[in-house]
């Protein structure tokens, strides 16, 4: 009797805390699973860590036969952290290409990015500076993609970081791991996954272009510019989509501003008449 | 690779970030001028359809079959279903078995 009251005493109060503790996260967790925007950024963010997977392992595999240590290569993905400007200076330093070259093309490679940056301004929930100096380190075209084709008004700050998070860690990851074993995966399922990341620019864009012609002209246009500009090799690549966007975006918001000016006049006709 | 390394990883990282962070930070809240807003609202959709193409077709290099096929495959799962992972999943399936075959 003594011996079960005392074990009753010791349990008690260990019980009572461990029991709030236990309720505590029990609603963390349920917060976070169900109407947490941060989750929710990991979860839209998802698409971009699979496609990078492929692309990361074969950079360290890359950056191996360049000469590049495993740190090396891996400092590279966490302090540059961009694709094609990354396979590009392997290229170039495995040529012996002047530093300062090397650093210019990586500029020119990325300046794209500003476009895309000065676009989501509006999209995005006002915030502390800082926050968001952080999570545009993690603006690429991918994670630029799926931020600004979200749906809702305004895009919460937790919800960005999700995104940016979860396709950083799966690129830097991966780098290493490619790095470490290469690309040991059986070579047709590495020539598959390489079409993720197209795949979801697709599956981005589609839904965005039913029952609206103006985005379909706008993908049509800068593809077709695109195009042109690498078959007729006038432009590298970076440049030439950073122009082709441009160019096509532009356009349109001419043809359509026309086409509301006359809509306008035409209206104000038909009320004085 | 030796300290010239480091410091051309600096660069790198300097005028890759400086472009990215800019207009996020020091942009914010300042009234545009319509145009340039409308232009700017017409970017991501301008910028899917050039990052698409013709980059698509050209994955596999020297296989432009592999590359349509994957394009016709993307498009017909976007339209289908409008889920992201449900396209990407399935266009690496349906590769992944072409490339098998």
């Amino acid at each position: 009797m003594y011996i079960y009251y005392s074990l009753i005493s010791l349990n008690q109060k260990p019980l009572g805390v461990r029991y709030s503790i236990i309720k505590l996260i029990c609603f963390l967790g349920g917060e976070i699973l169900t109407n947490n925007s941060f989750v929710q950024g990991l979860k839209a963010g998802t698409s971009i860590a699979i496609g990078y997977f492929p692309v990361a392992l074969t950079f360290g595999l890359l950056a191996k036969t360049s000469g590049l240590s495993i740190m090396e290569a891996t400092a590279m993905s966490i302090f540059v952290y961009a694709g094609a400007a990354q396979y590009i200076s392997l290229t170039l330093i495995s040529k012996g290409v002047d530093p300062i070259l090397i650093v210019l093309n990586t500029f020119v490679v990325n300046i794209r990015h500003f476009l895309m940056t000065a676009a989501l301004n509006e999209k995005m929930q006002s915030d502390k500076k800082w926050l968001k100096g952080m999570y545009a380190f993690g603006i690429t075209d991918e994670s630029f993609s799926v931020l600004a084709t979200q749906k809702q008004d305004k895009i919460r700050t937790p919800f960005a970081f999700g995104v940016v998070l979860i396709a950083y860690l799966s690129w830097v990851i991966f780098t290493a791991i490619g790095h470490v074993i290469g690309a040991n995966l059986p070579a047709f399922l590495l020539a598959a996954m390489s079409i993720a990341l197209y795949a979801m620019f697709v599956g981005l864009l589609v839904p965005s272009m039913r029952g609206n012609r103006k985005v379909v002209m706008l993908a049509l246009i800068a593809a077709i510019i695109n195009g042109i500009f690498y078959w007729t090799q006038l432009l590298s690549t970076g440049w030439s989509i950073l122009v082709a966007t441009l160019a096509s975006s532009i356009f349109i918001e001419i043809i359509y501003a026309r086409k509301k000016n006359v809509r306008n006049s035409k209206q104000s006709e038909g009320s004085l008449s | 690779m030796g300290s010239w390394y480091w410091w051309t990883l600096l660069g790198m990282a300097l005028v890759t970030y400086i472009p990215r962070a800019f207009p996020l930070t020091f942009l914010e809240g300042k009234e545009l001028p319509p145009v340039i807003s409308g232009v700017l609202r017409n970017i991501p959709y301008a910028v899917l359809g050039a990052l698409i193409f013709p980059a698509i077709l050209y994955v596999q290099e020297g296989n432009l079959l592999f590359g349509f096929i994957g394009t016709i495959t993307a498009f017909a799962l976007a339209f289908l279903f409008s889920n992201v992972m449900v396209v990407v999943l399935g266009t690496i399936g349906v590769l992944a078995v072409y490339s098998l075959l």
